[in-house]
């Protein structure tokens, strides 16, 4: 498919290839098996400018968009979705910052983020609130110029590694949800630390942790907008970032069909390459099918962001949600043509099956997704009536 | 402090083909690479230009293409890149080649480190680095794997020897060829890439460096190569057949045949 990159795309997807290929591939392996998080593959992409992409050009970014995001996120996915992730992550991080940050916020922390020297990340889920992200407890108390915050934050992506959080937290318990507000928290604030580091399925590499707050002072300048509205900035800072998954997905598919399709052209049975056996065929075609299908409605979505749209929670959602479910046929689908090799460590695609199931649950799980691609529908319908 | 960093560009491939009639190297339709020794050469000339501040400048002796090259060094955050480049260099040997390097650094002047890599892929002397310290006068060091030191006038380096590793001093300006042990070469980046594809690469004739062409290119080199050939294949060999127990079998009786 010709998507009519141009020439800085272009040069950010060859970039990113590179980077995946030559820094990447040789010890995905070993970051899937030690777990450890992959910091010289990060400088790498730091100095490689990747961070840069989605940071606009006054705060030493290149002022690309959503699309380009996603296209570095798609080839860094094709080779590993854990250091991917990381990156992504760290998108999502400075989401907030980009969207509701005032330019003093983005002059503090937008240059260090471009040029990759921090890491951030989002802090929202905790252990009784995942789906339902209105049920949060992290309280934020004015007491002076200062907040305090009290609270523990679960399943963190970059936890403990990245610099720049951003957290949030309520400031009127009273009104559930809308009296959460977001704060910019440095690493290193007294009251901040970091609990269990999780031992997952599948993207091993990135860092997954608790982030514990007690009696944490943050300065009244960090609160990101206004008090209260936390929960709307959650919402749009989801969809934001939602077709940095589906991208995600697209490329860890790309990654398993490349691998399923030399494989078969490669394995012998019955006297000649299973590539030559219809029912092999039909699964590769199946899979090749369905995951242009995907990239078509993540580009899209993607590109509709960049256009500057106003409203995207819709579009958003569908590309996370179709994207992801097709990475997790496809990549289950790549085991199957492998058969037995393709269920050991030796190759490949079992990594990728692992790394395909988080996608469907994280940024908001494909069911209450569904909810939301449901209920936009209906809203539209009920406001022609 | 300034850097000067000397590449070559090559053929990037192992498929090489002789022209029988000139006894040089086909270049044509194929594709050119920086030399990759000299990929470590210009990492560490970027290095060291953030570690001490100043200006690091890539300078190449080559055909009009050889800005390909120059070009690429840009986007791996050189600041300026200069062509080397008149019909009259064209033939070479090393000794020309050092002679002219050396003329276009003496135009530049203002240098306290010169860095090769330690020898190039297709033409294989290491002779350039040397030659470059001959011609211009100053300290010379190969097989670098280290800078340990260096501030105004002064340099500490490490160099690889073949059962160790030596330290030396010496004072600037100085030639150093540099090993691969010595960095990890950085991917380009894309605000680089972008600064390449707009960059002025300027070229650099013999006038302009005052360079007697006399002294250049085949009239001045005063090696002569005779004949280029490929080796006749000399040594026999035989796959053992059969099971895994037989060919073991059958290797242990050729061993001992042979001891």
């Amino acid at each position: 498919m010709e998507y009519f990159l141009t020439e800085q795309q272009q040069l950010i997807k060859s970039l990113a290839r590179r980077i995946a290929e030559e820094r990447i591939l040789p010890v995905r392996a070993e970051l899937d098996e030690t777990e450890e998080f992959p910091w010289a593959i990060v400088k790498d992409m730091a100095d490689a400018d990747l961070f840069r992409i989605f940071i606009p050009e006054e705060y030493e970014g290149l002022g690309e968009g959503c699309f380009a995001l996603c296209i570095a996120i798609e080839e860094l996915a094709r080779v590993c979705c854990g250091v991917a992730l990381t990156y992504a992550a760290d998108a999502l991080g400075a989401m907030p910052i980009l969207l509701y940050g005032s330019d003093e916020q983005k002059q503090k922390y937008l240059p260090d983020i471009a040029s990759g020297a921090k890491l951030t990340a989002f802090g929202l889920t905790e252990p009784s609130a995942g789906s339902d992200a209105g049920a949060i407890k992290t309280t934020a108390v004015l007491d002076g110029d200062e907040y305090v915050l009290n609270g523990t934050k679960q399943f963190i992506t970059n936890g403990g590694e990245a610099e720049i959080y951003t957290i949030i937290a309520l400031t009127d318990p009273r009104k559930g949800s809308r009296g959460a507000s977001a704060f910019i928290v440095d690493k290193g604030t007294p009251g901040f630390t970091f609990g269990k580091k999780e031992k997952k399925m599948g993207i091993r590499s990135t860092a997954t942790r608790e982030l514990v707050f007690h009696n944490c002072r943050v300065p009244r300048e960090n609160l990101l907008s206004k008090e209260g509205l936390g929960f709307i900035l959650t919402m749009k800072t989801l969809d934001s970032s939602r077709p940095g998954v589906g991208a995600l997905a697209i490329g860890l598919a790309q990654g398993a069909l490349e691998a399923a399709v030399a494989y078969a052209r490669q394995r012998v049975q019955f006297g000649h390459p299973v590539s030559a056996i219809q029912a092999v065929q039909h699964l590769l075609a199946n899979m090749a099918m369905e995951l242009e299908a995907a990239r078509a409605l993540v580009y899209a979505t993607a590109k509709t962001i960049d256009s500057g749209a106003r409203n995207f929670t819709e579009e958003g959602a569908m590309a996370k949600v179709f994207a992801t479910d097709m990475a997790m046929k496809v990549t289950t689908d790549a085991v199957q043509v492998f058969g037995g090799p393709g269920y050991m460590r030796d190759y490949p695609v079992e990594k990728m099956m692992r790394d395909a199931k988080i996608n469907q649950i994280y940024e908001g799980t494909n069911q209450v997704l569904r909810n939301v691609i449901a209920l936009e529908l209906l809203k539209r319908k009920a406001l022609r009536e | 402090m300034n850097f000067v960093v000397c590449i070559k560009q090559v053929p990037g491939t192992t498929d090489i083909k002789i022209d029988p009639e000139t006894n040089t190297l086909v270049r044509e339709g194929v594709p050119s690479v920086i030399n990759p020794f000299d990929t470590y050469a210009l990492e560490e000339g970027v290095r060291l230009k953030e570690r001490c501040g100043g200006k690091v400048t890539a300078i190449s002796m080559g055909p009009p293409q050889a800005e390909e090259a120059l070009r690429e060094t840009i986007s791996l955050g050189i600041d300026e890149a200069i062509l080397i480049s008149d019909r009259a260099f064209a033939g070479s040997d090393t000794w020309a080649t050092s002679y002219v390097l050396s003329k276009a650094i003496t135009k530049i002047a203002d240098y306290d480190l010169i860095i090769c890599g330690r020898q190039t892929l297709d033409g294989d002397t290491g002779q350039v680095g040397p030659g470059l310290s001959e011609m211009l006068g100053v300290p010379f060091v190969a097989y670098v794997s280290k800078i340990e030191e260096i501030k105004e006038g002064y340099l500490k380096v490490q160099r690889m020897v073949e059962e160790g590793y030596e330290t030396m001093e010496m004072s600037l300006p100085a030639v150093i060829t540099v090993v691969k042990e010595i960095n990890v070469p950085r991917l380009p980046s894309l605000r680089g890439s972008m600064k390449a594809k707009t960059a002025q690469i300027p070229v650099w004739t013999a006038e302009d460096i005052s360079a007697d062409t006399d002294k250049a290119g085949l009239t001045g080199s005063p090696t002569r190569v005779v004949k280029i050939f490929f080796p006749q294949r000399t040594h026999k060999s035989e796959m053992l057949q059969g099971s895994t127990e037989l060919q073991v079998t059958q290797l242990m009786e050729k061993l001992e045949e042979i001891i």
